[in-house]
Parts: structure tokens; sequence; C-alpha cells
């Protein structure tokens, strides 16, 4: 089994210098790329291995890349923007991707720019990654002396220059617009689409934002083809898939694995299973905003095709499991409560909506539920639906709560109903 | 009041964007990493060197979670409180530090030791419950772990 | 125009706008708050939610924001649709959730938004059982009073402070539904534009504090469409009484004069109306006498010939020509001194003879390059600085409009635009308000600032005069800018008087009018001092220093002063020489140096108890109404002087019949209104027609507003809440029985609830109010079409114009190179937008933001002086008295040039600029001891 992103990561210590990198076939696919493939021929072949975005939305990115307007005359500078704000609870890919092969990343990031022909690109890095950040520089002080990143890249006549930033902590910097305006400096909200930032991104000019787990893929892409990358998935979606699980599962962890693992040998085999005296109860697939699932989709392939049949979506890929001695109630209360306190108080839905929803869960939870509860909460989950607020965070706060008042129905109604939680405190 | 080193890594960040002003949140996180936190003093002297008003780089500073505008402690404690560590039984941490430490969510010692912030999830929910101190990032926390770290610190 | 589908009824909208703008020009009622016509849509509040439908066979459909989505041709949408509605009325329950409960005892009750919004969405009963989140509000200053707590985040008072009006002391702190708008600390608002907060914000945050000094309901409220009298731009206003006090000022909308908004000055400055130092009874030598008595006094004074009149430019057209028409043509004189009166009247010139058109403010914002010359106009006319602020988005614009995104989308055009602005080139001795959106600013003294105009109109037209000894890289940059100007389709070009020189203006006429002959419809927008300055330059007459002359040498003895404080005006030797006059009478409403002085003071109204006309900046004639009647025997001074007209022809005639008298006759002033009757002679609408004849030119004052005579459906426009408002007695407060008004037989409105309730002509317009819409956007029921011009027009008419292209000659000399003089500053005037108008600053929050007299110095200058900032020191102007004042260093001055703060303390009279020494003195006040 294949796994290109991870199989030169070590468990402990620093990541590869960039003598260990390069002896391990490390920038050959720059070399290539700036040497023997105009950005046109890039942009093909990501677009031909079909890879789509790992930040949770799925999109193509060659696609996405094919937005910007390429060639001469056309607006300048343009920028690349690699997203490693990985804010979204129960996510935890990037920072192994970040921490253990900053080369790679480093390396993927400039063939991207190149391939669009940026002349600046950004690698956001949220706060608490602070060990990450650290070791990016380093190896990009190191790529930038071996003539990797600067005005001659690699010896070729395309420039780039390559900047960090570190987030100052929000979650909104991880959606694409409000990392645009972290970047200026500005508070992260989101921004009007259109236009998209293919078009109008960072200071107006055109900007393509990838998630950090899509960018590592592009200098695997470039260096071993499209049609590789399509074979390694299980399904119609090629790659592997940085999968994570966490919860009450024996072994918690993340592992490279093809796209379109199943849940099942996810949890029950990496994971080894749940632990003692626990059983699952359900699972968020991807991260925070995605629906609950539970056992009888265990064996779903975990891709996005696949899971948005199951009334679900691959968001990250980030399992979150929810067992039979955790009270699903408090879950979402605390799911809830994380996006009230991140909304960015731009619209109306978000900002008044999810605090009033935190707050019911909240006093259903703590036994001061009242009988209109649950419908109103119904309701607001549809108030909240897609279009209807600004930004995607609200919408996606809503997949883990509609899908718990659906599936743990009687949970609900015993709270009200008793006036208390039957569960003892999470975690005991 | 901002320090020769201060001035000169705030001037560092801003060569990093288009506009000084993009460095704002970078530049309070300089004066912040020297001094803990920021106050009203140092954030209009980072506004004057980046060209912004006080009104504009409070705004900014308010928006972000992890510009601090008041003293903290000599320790800041992030407590991830997300659903991962929610799922491992992070509340029991927060209950022993208020018992054992002293010290409750948004709050800081009386002896200036310890400030206890909640956080949005660390990116460390394999190891739930976890929680960073002075940027070190600590998983897998019980209570006797979590004395034990604590112990260890000035 | 487009064809848009609204529950499945077609309809003709206009192209690009935005679904809301359309719907609401249809006259359907959609609710929203975070988008305003003036500035555009950025979909934050999701209140105005509609049903958009694919095709007619779509019955499902998706709820879209209307004002972020385009009116297109085809669309097909629903408001009725009942899953729209419960939106909207889920949006106004989430805003309400942290809303207090405070309405009774909010200053924006009755006329709030919010609760308009709240009863059209039928949202009523709370389902939120938890605490609200609560604010600690604080404290903006004098002029806006802040309440956090009633905050419900449209983010339309950042986007207004800041996109509009350039503010950047009011943000947005905090996040999640903690958000909080205020600034970083207490303190007052800087901008100058802060006011319209209280009309931006929809609910209660952001209200007005002078109001709440006497605060009373808005629908208790009598009002009156009136005209701003605190600068030339002549915004269009509606002030509020009740009890005999004026409470307030808000905007009338006009399309081309101010849009929607206010400056500072014009709606906070209305308190001098409530002054303890009012002139409220007529008074002889001392003596309080009734009103017959002073006007049989001051009859027989002008009977006994000898007689001359000074105008004002702060009175109206009409009471200017009342008092020329009572003393006769060549006895009146316009009560401006001499370089004033020079300067207006070359303005008048330039405008009326030019071929370059006067712009509008909404003309000035549609300006697509700006060059302004040797004024902060920011101080001297504050709105024209949102104009600006807009204009130099014209050219950027484009930028949007090819990666096809509407203007209606604020926040994405200002995404594309980034820190992209259109030129706009500031040339001044100091620093202003502006400079942040100038494109290149040249410092220099007013010479030179017109040396470069004349230099920029010669590098448009190589046969304007040309400019000698100029730099190279001065010509070079005139040149480059002379370039972009004649590539621009809607040059600007800006100067004022206010900086005392007529170069400065020649040359920003010889700029405009070179662009001209070169076929660019250049626009000249050039400020004045005062609300009536170019109707005092129509009316002519001679200067102050011929009116000093005149007394001087005996030909004149009765000296009649119209609402003008002689000892501001003019140096303390002509005013001497005037007031030394055997008589002095003098009408005003307010007691100051010159009312002190007189024998006979006639209290007169202020703009808010009388009628009158007004000529902005750009030849507007425009109508003010009275709003109320004033305590005491206060009358518009215009009628004070009908008065004593009718008086002395009366005596005349009796004169006739009782003996022959030769002498006495030839006293009669040549110019009557050839009235007959007294009652007649107090009739505003013949004041007017009697100038009109007098004055053809001023023809145009007629169409200004309609006449006494207009009526709609038979009645006349009400000045008071209509009846169903749910007031039934005037002094409801006080008592329920019915006080009968005062009849007004001069105007088309009455003092009443009675008459006509629909929307009269824009210059009749007393408050802005239909069924549902009690808050100021109501103005969009006064629209043709939503944020364009009122319904029948805007209110007001342009008294001339400039004929296209017609020939006029250059101005031939460029002034020589500013050369300092050594020891010696040339000192100017320094406008404030707060302090140097003389009537505002009796407001008590305009004179708290005023600045202390002081001397402005350049930081060379102050070195060379060894003066520190709040130093004291002294200055003598062209050898005259020592004046003790606190330097202030000002960074950016221009080296040899000072500046004096207009119209305050004992400088306010000093003709500027002159040549002036100073010395340092010390740190305190007692001086270098
Ligand atoms: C509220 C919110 C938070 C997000 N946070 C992240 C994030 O932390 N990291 C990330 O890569 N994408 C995040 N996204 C998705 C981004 O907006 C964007 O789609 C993604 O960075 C695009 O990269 P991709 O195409 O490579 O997936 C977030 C989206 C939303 C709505
Ligand atoms: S203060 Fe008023 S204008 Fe500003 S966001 Fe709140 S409600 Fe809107
Ligand atoms: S008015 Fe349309 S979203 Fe606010």
């Amino acid at each position: 089994m294949e796994r290109p992103l991870t199989e030169h990561i070590r468990a402990e210590g620093e990541p590869p210098t960039l003598a260990e990198y390069e002896r391990t076939g490390g920038y050959a696919a720059l070399r290539q790329a700036v040497g023997k493939m105009t950005p046109p021929e890039v942009r093909a072949a990501v677009a031909e291995s079909g890879l789509r975005g790992r930040g949770g939305a799925g999109f193509p990115t060659g696609k996405k890349w094919g937005f910007v307007p390429t060639g001469p005359g056309e607006s300048r500078p343009k920028y690349l923007v690699v997203n490693g704000d990985e804010m979204e609870p129960g996510t935890f890919k990037d920072r192994r991707l970040l921490e253990g092969d900053p080369h790679g990343l480093i390396e993927s990031t400039i063939i991207a720019a190149y391939a669009i022909e940026a002349e600046v690109a950004y690698i956001f890095v949220r706060w608490d990654y602070q060990t990450a950040a650290a070791r990016l520089g380093r190896a990009l002080a190191e790529a930038r002396a071996a003539g990797y990143v600067g005005r001659k890249v690699a010896g070729s006549d395309y420039g780039l220059e390559i900047y960090f930033h570190v987030s100052a902590g929000r979650y909104m910097c991880g959606e694409e617009e409000g990392l645009l305006n972290a970047l200026e400096g500005k508070r992260p909200t989101p921004r009007a689409k259109p236009p998209h930032p293919p078009v109008v991104g960072l200071w107006g000019k055109p900007t393509i934002v990838d998630n950090v787990e899509t960018m590592a893929w592009v200098r695997h892409i470039v260096g071993r083809g499209p049609a590789w990358f399509r074979g390694l998935g299980r399904g119609a979606e090629g790659g592997t898939k940085l999968y994570g699980a966490s919860g009450h599962v024996r072994r918690p962890g993340l592992w490279e694995l093809p796209m379109g693992t199943t849940a099942r040998e996810i949890i029950e085999e990496h994971a080894g299973g749940m632990r003692d005296g626990w059983s699952l109860r359900g699972f968020l697939p991807g991260g925070a905003s995605t629906d609950f699932l539970t056992a009888v989709h265990l064996d779903a392939a975990m891709d996005f095709g696949s899971l948005e049949q199951a009334g679900s979506r691959l968001g990250t890929g980030a399992i979150v499991v929810l067992d039979d001695r955790t009270c699903p109630v408090g879950f979402v209360a605390n799911l809830t409560a994380f996006f009230a306190r991140e909304s960015c108080g731009w619209c109306t839905p978000c900002r008044d909506g999810l605090p009033w929803m935190a707050r019911t869960l909240r006093a259903i939870e703590e036994g001061r539920g009242e009988a209109g509860d649950l419908a109103l909460l119904e309701e607001q989950t549809k108030f909240l639906a897609p279009g209807n607020t600004f930004c995607a965070l609200a919408p996606g706060a809503m997949e883990p709560l509609t899908s718990a008042l659906r599936l743990f129905r009687e949970d609900f109604e015993r709270h009200v109903a008793e006036g208390r939680c039957r569960y003892g405190r999470a975690g005991e | 009041m901002l320090t020769e080193q201060e001035r000169a890594e705030i001037e560092v960040h801003a060569a990093c964007y288009l506009h000084r002003r993009a460095a704002g949140p970078e530049a309070l996180k300089v004066v912040q990493a020297h001094r803990g936190w920021v106050s009203d003093e140092a954030l209009a002297d980072v506004a004057e060197a980046l060209g912004v008003t006080a009104t504009e780089l409070e705004s900014l500073a308010t928006a972000y979670t992890m510009i601090f505008r008041r003293p903290v402690g000599r320790h800041v404690i992030l407590l991830c409180d997300s659903v991962s560590c929610w799922v491992m039984g992070y509340e029991r941490l927060v209950e022993h530090l208020r018992s054992r430490w002293g010290v409750a969510l948004g709050e800081t010692t009386a002896d200036e030791r310890l400030t206890l912030l909640p956080a949005a999830c660390l990116g460390a929910c394999d190891r739930a419950p976890a929680l960073m101190i002075d940027g070190v990032l600590y998983g897998d926390l019980t209570v006797e772990k979590l004395d034990r770290i604590l112990e260890g610190l000035k | 125009m487009a064809k848009i589908y609204i529950e499945n009824i077609p309809y003709e909208v206009a192209d690009g706008q935005n679904l809301l703008q359309a719907c609401l020009t249809l006259g359907f009622d959609l609710p929203y708050f975070c988008w305003h016509p003036a500035m555009h849509a950025v979909g934050a509040c999701r209140q105005c939610a509609v049903k958009q439908f694919k095709d007619e066979a779509d019955t499902k459909g998706r709820i879209v924001m209307s004002c972020m989505t385009l009116a297109e041709e085809g669309i097909r949408i629903s408001i009725d649709d009942p899953e729209a509605r419960a939106f909207r009325a889920g949006v106004i329950e989430l805003l309400m959730t942290n809303h207090p409960h405070d309405c009774p005892v909010c200053d924006e009750g009755g006329e709030c938004h919010l609760q308009d919004m709240t009863v059209m969405t039928g949202h009523a009963y709370r389902r939120y059982r938890f605490t609200k989140r609560t604010h600690r509000s604080q404290n903006l200053g004098p002029f806006v009073q802040h309440e956090m707590n009633r905050c419900i985040a449209c983010y339309r008072c950042v986007r207004f402070y800041q996109d509009a009006a350039g503010g950047r002391d009011l943000d947005v702190f905090q996040w999640h539904n903690h958000v909080y708008f205020g600034r970083a600390n207490d303190g007052p608002l800087e901008n100058e534009l802060s006011g319209n907060l209280v009309e931006i914000c929809p609910t209660g945050v952001f209200t007005d504090k002078t109001f709440k000094r006497h605060y009373a309901r808005p629908w208790d409220l009598q009002t009156a469409p009136s005209v701003c009298g605190h600068c030339s731009l002549g915004c269009n206003t509606i002030p509020g009484e009740r009890g005999g006090r004026l409470r307030r000022i808000r905007t009338r909308f006009h399309g081309e004069v101010n849009g929607y908004f206010l400056c500072d000055r014009g709606r906070f400055g209305y308190e001098f109306v409530n002054s303890a130092r009012r002139v409220r009874w007529a008074r002889v030598k001392q003596k309080e006498v009734p009103a017959a008595e002073a006007v049989a006094h001051v009859a027989a004074l002008a009977g006994g010939g000898r007689v001359i009149g000074i105008g004002s430019p702060r009175a109206s057209l009409e009471s200017n020509f009342a008092l020329r028409a009572l003393v006769g043509a060549e006895c009146f004189y316009s009560g401006l001194a001499a370089k004033e009166q020079a300067l207006a009247a070359l303005v008048l010139e330039i405008l009326r003879e030019g071929p370059a058109r006067a712009a509008s403010l909404h003309e000035a914002a549609c300006a697509d390059a700006v060059l302004l010359l040797g004024e902060d106009v920011t101080q001297t006319a504050p709105l024209l600085a949102a104009s600006l602020r807009q204009a130099v988005l014209t050219q950027p614009i484009e930028i949007a409009t090819k990666l096809n995104i509407h203007r209606f989308h604020d926040a994405a055009v200002r995404e594309a635009l980034q820190k992209e602005k259109g030129p706009f080139f500031v040339a001044t001795a100091d620093a202003t308000k502006l400079d942040d959106i100038a494109t290149t600013v040249f410092r220099e003294a007013p010479e030179e600032v017109a040396r470069l105009g004349f230099a920029i109109a010669r590098g448009v037209q190589g046969d304007a005069p040309p400019v000698v000894d100029l730099p190279p890289e001065r010509r070079q940059a005139a040149g480059l800018i002379a370039e972009t100007l004649r590539n621009a389709q809607r040059p600007l070009v800006v100067a004022g008087v206010a900086g005392g020189s007529a170069e400065v203006i020649q040359a920003a006429a010889n700029v405009a009018w070179a662009l001209c002959a070169a076929g660019v419809p250049a626009k000249l927008l050039l400020v004045l001092p005062e609300c009536n300055s170019l109707g005092a330059a129509l009316l002519g007459g001679g200067d102050l220093e011929a009116a000093a002359q005149a007394v001087r040498s005996g030909a004149a003895e009765t000296v009649i002063v119209l609402e003008n404080d002689l000892t501001r005006r003019a140096g303390t030797e002509t005013v001497e020489a005037i007031l030394s006059a055997p008589h002095v009478v003098v009408l005003d409403a307010i007691e100051n140096a010159t009312t002190a002085r007189a024998e006979v003071v006639l209290p007169a109204a202020t703009f808010a108890e009388t009628n009158g006309t007004l000529v902005n900046n750009e030849g507007r004639a425009q109508r003010f109404f009275q709003v109320f009647e004033p305590e005491g025997e206060v009358r518009g001074s215009w009628r004070w002087l009908g008065e004593i007209e009718q008086k002395l022809k009366i005596k005349n005639e009796k004169l006739k019949i009782d003996s022959d008298g030769e002498e006495k006759r030839s006293s009669v002033p040549q110019q009557s209104w050839g009235l007959q009757r007294q009652e007649e002679a107090e009739r505003f609408d013949e004041v007017v027609a009697a100038m009109v004849r007098a004055m053809p030119e001023l023809a145009g004052v007629v169409e200004a507003a309609p006449g006494a005579g207009f009526r709609v459906a038979g009645e006349k426009i009400p000045r008071q809440a209509q009846r169903q408002s749910g007031r039934t007695a005037v002094p409801g407060e006080a008592s329920a029985e019915e006080r009968s008004v005062p009849a007004d037989a001069d105007t088309a409105l009455a003092f009443s609830m009675e008459g006509y309730a629909g929307i009269p002509p824009a210059a009749l317009v007393a408050r802005y109010r239909r069924p549902g819409w009690n808050s100021n956007q109501a103005i969009n029921k006064y629209q043709q079409e939503v944020g364009g011009p009122p319904r029948g027009g805007d209110a007001g008419k342009r008294l001339f114009d400039a004929a296209g292209l017609r020939e006029k000659p250059y101005f031939s000399t460029a002034p020589a190179a500013f050369v300092r003089r050594a020891g010696e500053l040339w000192v100017t005037a320094a406008w404030h937008v707060f302090g140097s108008e003389e009537l505002s600053v009796l407001s008590p929050g305009v004179a708290e933001l005023s600045p202390e007299p002081y001397l402005g110095l350049s930081p060379e200058d102050a070195a060379a002086l060894g003066a520190k900032d709040g130093d004291l020191v002294e200055l003598r102007i062209a050898g005259g008295p020592a004046h003790r004042l606190r330097a202030r260093v000002r960074p950016a001055l221009v080296a040899g040039v000072a500046t004096l703060p207009a119209g305050l303390g004992e400088l306010a009279a000093m003709e500027l600029p002159a040549w002036g020494k100073a010395v340092t003195i010390g740190r305190t006040e007692g001086g270098a001891a």
C-alpha cells in the first residue's frame, strides 16, 4: 500500500532536512516542472488527476486553478495561499504534514505557484501550530539557500517568494475569504462571492487557496503522473487520504489510506475498535461540520461521493466517534457552542441564531429543556441553511445538529421530559 | 515605548505584505511575545508604527483570540474545549484546575502564575484531552499528569 | 429596462439595480437593514430575503437576499412566499433576542426603522428565554449619544463612517454576537460627518445628543422644510420644534445637493436659535418698546433722509432686498468687507460668465478627476468631502465593472478596488483631511498654489497665460496633472475663498475653462464662506469700506444694519466709522457687539422662524420655511423692513397733503414695492415678486418653492404629524385642549396636523412618513426611483447656468512667486468646521469642539522663533497691535506661512492673508516671567 504523503514522516523527532529530503527524491518534481513543463501543462496534470480539495468542500483542484486568469497581459501579481489553519474540531491531519514533511509542502507550493503563475505564496498556519511554524521556517530557509525559492527557482526564469503567516487565532481564518482578510491584516470575516478568490483574491488579485493536504499532492502528481494518482484510490476518486479517528476508540490516530477506505476499516482495524466497555453509537465522518452517521453506514466508502449518498460529507476525513456512554445532546451542545463562539458576527442568522441554539442545547442537556425546544431547534436548523447565511460556517454547524435531532431523537426528548441527563459526565 | 528589538521584528513582518497595515496582527504578537500582553500604550505605538489608528488596531486585537489585551499570568494554559476533548473528559481537567490550582476558565491566579483560557480544537484529538502551556502541547491528560506538568513550572 | 416577475406578474425596472431597490421602487414593502441606497448592499443582515424561482415550473425556489441579487431580465421572485416570509420574521426574531425592551425611553422611538420592520414582518412574541448580552456604552462627545445595547449589528455605522466619511476612529470590535461598534476609547468622534450616524443607524444606538437634552417625541415635533445656514453648500434640512424651542435638525433629501447627509455643523449648530442671547423685543435707546413704536422710530429716522442699508450674506435674499428697497439701490451696501466682496463677486463672475458649469455636490461625486486648490474643504464645506471621497472611486469602479461586479455589490466592489483611487490632486499650504485620498499633495504657499493652477491651465491649453519662473519639476508636475484632467470625462476643479486669494480662484477658473476649451466638460466648485454669500454678490451694493466712507463724509446719518455683526467682518477702523453714525439701527437675532452699539434693535427671526431664500455656492436658490412662531416680538427682517417702508409711505402721503413737502418727498425711496395696504406688504410672495421685478436675474427665486397659494386637493401641507399619529392636542403633554394655531398667509404650509397627507413637492416636504414607514427610511417612498431624485424633482432652482462654451478670456496674470520675508510670516486664515462660523458656535457642543485661538507655525518657523507647541507668542499684523496667542506647531505647514483660526477670538475680523511678525514670550499665561 502506497503512502506517498506520509512515507518519509517520522513518528518522533525532527523532520527530514533538505539533504535527507533530496536523498529520497525531493525537489525532483520541482525541477521537472519548472525545467520541462509549462504552467498550463502542470495545471493540466493536476486537472487530469481529478484531485479534490482536502479542506472540506472537495472542490476539484484543477478546476479551481482553471479560474485564474493566466497568460501575458493578465492581472498581476497573483497569489497562492496554503491553508494550514486547521481548526475544525476533530481534525488533526494537516498538522502531521506541516510538522513531518515541511519540504514536501514547500516543494508542492512552489510547483502550484508556478502552475498558476503566482509570484508570491503564503503559507498560513494557525497560532497553535508553533512547532510546525518553526520547522517550516527552517525548511524554507534551506530551500531558499538552495535556490528553490527566490528570484530564479531551481535556476529557471521563474521567481517566487514564499512567506509564512501565523494566525492570531480564529476558526474563520480557515474559511478561505476570512483567511484572505486575515492576511490583509483585517478582521477574518468572509467576503462577498462572487467574485471568487481565483479572480479577486488577496489585495484584489487572483488568488488560489488550497488546503495543506491538497497542496501536498501537487509534487507527487507532477512527479508520478495523474494516472498513478487515480490508481491509488479504491473507487472513482483518486489518491490516498489522511483519515483520523478520535473518541473512545482503542488507538486514536491518523492514517494515510486509499481514498474510499470504509469507516469500519478505519475504526475497527486502524483505530483498534471501541475501548472495552464502550460501543459505537454514531460518528461524524469528517470533522465537526458533517452529518452524523451510525453503525449502518460503517461500510460506506469514505470518499466524497459515497458519503454524500450516505447523507453526510467526507469533510476533512477526521472521524469523531460518539459512543453509547456519551450524551449526544452534550455532544452537539459542545459543537454548537464552538460554532457560536467562532461566528464572526457579520450575518444575523449565524451571529444571533447559533448562540440561541447553543443555549437551548445547554439548557436541555442540563435538564432545563422546555416543551417547544426541539421544535424550535428544528426550525432553526432549517433557518441556517446554505444560502440563508453569508458563509458556510453556520450551515456546516447545522449538519451534526440536524442529524443528531433525527438519529438521537429519543435522547433529546428524554432530557426534556425528565428534566435531567442520564449520562454521566463525558469521559467517565 | 516599543523597544528597538520590537520595532525591528515588526519591520520584518511588515516587509512580508503589500501594505504595512497588514502586519497588524503580527505586530501585536511581537509585542505580546515580549511583554506577555498588549497594553493600551503598546497598542497605540504599534498603530503609529504601522500608520493605522488605535481604533483600527483595536478592532483587530479584539477579533483574534490570541491577542491578549489584559495582563496574563506567567504561564498561559490553553485548554481545548472542543468536541473530542469533551468526549474524552476535559471537563474533569477544568474542575481540577479550579479546585487544586485555583484557576477558573478565563481567569488568572492571584499570584499571577497561571492564566487558564479555553481554546478551540488544538488539532490533537488523537491525544485528547489536550492542552497547551506556553506554546507546548500536552496530550492524553489525566489529572495526575497535569499536576506533574504544573508542578514543574515556576 | 428589465422585465422581472414578482408573484408571476411582470414589472419593468431600471437596469443594474438590485432586487431590493427594484421592489421598493415598485412600491412593495420589503424589510432591510444593512442596505442603504447611498451605501449599497453587503448582505449582512439577511433581512431582505425573497424567494427566487428558476422558471415558471419551479415551485420550490430558493431563498436569496434581494439586496445581493441583480434585478435582471426574466428573473422570477416571490415576496409573499410563506417560507420567505417566515425567514424574514425569523431574522427579526433573532435581532430582537438581544435588543432591549426600552422602546418607551428610547430617543429613536416613533421613528425607529427596527420598530417598523418588526411590525412589517409580523414578529411579535418573544420565544428567546435566555439572558441578553449587555454592553457598556461610550461617551462619543457632545453630538452623538451611544447606547450599544440596542445594536442589531447591521454594520451601517462603520460602513458610513469609514467608507463614506473617511473617518478612522469608529470601528467594530470583538467577535460573534458580542460585536461592538464604537471607538477604541471614550472621546468625541473625530469626523465632521459623524452626526449622520444618528440617521444611518436603523435603531437607537446612535442618537442626537443635542436633541436628548431637550427631547420631545418625534411625532410631537412641528417641522418644516428648511435650508442649512452654516455654509455655502445649502444642504436641505428639516428642523423640528416643540414648545417654542428648536429641538433638532434632520436631513431633507436632495438629489443634487446633500443627498441623505448633513455635516455636524449643520446638524448640531442650530442651538443658537434657543440662545439666551436672543433678541426678543424691540429696543430703542436700550429700552424695550412695542414693535409699532420701534417701527415708527425707524421710519422717522429713515424719513429724515441720509440713510444707508448694510445687508448680510447670512440673511435671506428677501431680507436683503427689503433693505435695498427701503434705502434705495445706491444706498445699499452688501455687508461684506472689501476683500470678501471682491472674492464673492469674482466667484459670481466666473460661474455666471465662464464656460464651466458650477458642480452640485452630486455632480462633484460623479467627477472622475479632481483638482483641489488652496482650501481644506472639510472645514469650510464639510459635506463636500463626502462627494470627493466618492469621486475618487469613479475611475476605479471600472475595475469592478470589467470583472462583472455590479455597483450595488458594495463590499465586492471595494475588494476589487482595494486602495485604488482616481486622480485627486491637492495643493494647499497645510495638511487637509482629504490628503489620505489624494494622488499627489502639493504643500505650497497660496501664491504657489495659484501658480500651479495657472501652469496646469497652460498645460491644458497652450493659449492660457504662462507662469514665469516656474521651476522645471513643478512645470512638469503641472503638465502631468493637465494631461490627467484632459483625459478625464468629468473633471472637477475645487477652490474656495477661505484662503482670501483671488489668484487661487482665478487659477481654478482658468483650469476649468482651459478644459472646456479643450472640449472636456469640466465643472467648477467654488466654496464661499456663508449660506447666502452668492446671494449677496447677486444683490450687489458697495462694500463696508464704502459704507464707512459714506458715514465719514456725512452722506449717511442713519445706518440700518441687517443681520450682520460688523465687528466680525471688517477692521476696527471701518467698523468704528460705521457705528459712529448718528443713528444706527440693527436687525438681528442674537445680541452681539453690533447690536450693543445700536440706537434701535429690532428682533429678527432666525431661519427657523421665518421664510426666505438662500443662494448656495452653485447658484441654486433654495427656500427655507418658518418652522414655528417664536416667543417675543420676533419677525423676519424682511417683514420689519416692509413695515418700516409702509410707515414711511403713509407718513409721506400724509406729508403730501399737509404741506408741499418738497424736501421730504425726495427722501422717499426710489424703489418702492408699490404696495397699497399693509397686510400685503407682509406677504412673503409679494416681496419675492417685487424683488424679481426689480432684479429680473432673480426670476428663478419664484420657482425655488411653490408659493403661498399652492394647494394639493385644496389643502395646505401640515407642519405637524398627522392626526392618526395618536396625538390629539398640540400641547398634549400639558392639556388635551386644542389650541388655536397661527394662520400662515405666507406659505403653502400650515401650523396644523390638518392638511394634505400625501407626498408634496420636494420643496414642501416637512417630514418623511408613510404608512408603515415612520423613520427616515420613508424617504424611499418620496423618490421617483429609490435612491434617485424626489418625486416631482429636486427642490430649488438654479439662478444661472454657464451656457456651454461661452467665450470668456482667461485671467491673465499669474501671481509672482512667493518670497519669504526674513523675520515675517505670511499669516493666512485656517477655517475650522467648529468655531469659524458665527452662529453655530453659539451651540454648546460646537463651542466645546472649537479650538482656542492660536497661531499655527511650521516646524521651521517655530524653531526660528524658539516656540514650542503651546508656548505663548505675540503676533502683530501689518504693524497693528500685539495679540497674544498659543503657538501650535503644524507639522505639514509650509515654512514662511502661518495660520490663524478664522472667526475666532479678537482676531476674528482680521483681513488675511497679511504679513505679520511674531515673538515668543514663554510658556505661561503671564508671559516671559
Ligand atoms: C468556517 C470554515 C472554516 C474552514 N476552515 C478551514 C481550514 O481550517 N482549513 C482548510 O483547509 N479549509 C478550511 N475551510 C475550507 C476553505 O474555505 C476552503 O474551501 C479550502 O481551504 C479550500 O482548499 P481545498 O480546495 O484544497 O480544500 C473552512 C471553511 C469554512 C466555511
Ligand atoms: S450601531 Fe446601529 S448602525 Fe451600527 S451596527 Fe449597530 S444597529 Fe447597525
Ligand atoms: S438588506 Fe439585504 S442582507 Fe441586509
